[in-house]
């Protein structure tokens, strides 16, 4: 049942990223280009991906998830120099391929060599990084 | 014309992000899990999530699956993505150990941390657009590079 759920999940958020655009590295980047010809579109995403998510961590109240187990614990407070330093380096790549994990994904099926490319470089770097995350630790 | 592209454009973005705030609900509610695509991917590249790789597995096939029947309705299939090696692997690079270190990316903090109103997800997403938008100005308005 949690395999056929996340498959379902996966599908969901699979789709939305193709109907929105996220795949299109050329609307992510115009977000991020303030200075230039900037587009919004990533604003409406967020937006709208908040409601349904919104509305399900206030169902989470009091429940316990479908398929047994607990909910994830209440957001840590603290905010520690890993979580600045790891989202301004994550923010340069976003910027400049216009990919981040999800939609680099989601256009496995259709984004050709260079998409191969970088997620060949994101599995690399996914891999080192608990040696950077120690030796910044260290 | 560029106009009447947005007005459309607006609406596809918001119809996406819906659906896409709809699997994370479907995700926390069914399994108890945060839809962060970084940590679902991450997790099996380094080992540290080998214990549910099924579960990963499977909503990973379905973010594959789904686009591929959504293109046989609806040409979607444009990414514009760069065909240049450097800049393709230094920005690969930098997303994998990023989003590592910071412990999740656009989905993980940004949906669903921001939606529960987590501290931790609305810096990290500030601070990634925030240098996101430095590097495109840096790479784009002052060395016209990307």
């Amino acid at each position: 049942m949690k395999l056929v759920i996340a498959l379902i999940a996966g599908m969901l958020f699979g789709g939305g990223l193709v109907v929105s655009g996220m795949t299109d590295t050329a609307k992510v980047q115009g977000w991020l280009d303030v200075f230039g010809a900037w587009d919004p579109t990533l604003a409406f995403v967020m937006g709208g991906a908040m409601i349904p998510m919104a509305i399900a961590w206030v169902l989470t109240k009091g429940r316990s998830p479908m398929t047994g187990g607990n909910f994830p614990a209440p957001p840590e407070p603290k905010l520690g120099r890993n979580l600045i330093v790891g989202s301004v380096i994550f923010g340069m790549g976003w910027a400049l391929a216009g990919l981040c994990p999800g939609p680099s994904i989601a256009a496995i099926s259709f984004g050709g060599t260079s998409l191969w490319i970088f997620l060949v470089a994101m599995g690399a770097g996914m891999f080192v990084a608990p040696r950077v995350r120690a030796m910044m630790d260290a | 014309m560029e106009n009447i592209a947005f007005q459309i454009d607006w609406l596809y973005g918001l119809i996406g992000g819906l659906f896409i705030g709809l699997g994370g609900a479907v995700f926390l509610l069914g399994n108890g899990r945060i839809m962060g695509a970084s940590g679902l991917i991450g997790g099996l590249v380094d080992g540290s999530g080998w214990s549910n790789a099924a579960e990963r597995i499977a909503f990973l096939a379905g973010v594959v699956i789904m686009p591929i029947i959504v293109l046989q309705f609806w040409d979607r299939s444009e990414t514009n993505i760069t065909d240049n090696v450097v800049q393709l692997v230094a920005a690969g690079l930098l997303v994998g150990v990023g989003t590592r270190i910071a412990n999740g990316c656009t989905s993980g903090h940004g949906v669903c941390g921001i939606s529960r109103l987590s501290l931790r997800g609305i810096v990290a997403t500030v601070f990634y657009i925030m240098a996101g938008g430095l590097t495109m100005a840096l790479f784009r308005a002052v060395l016209g590079w990307i």
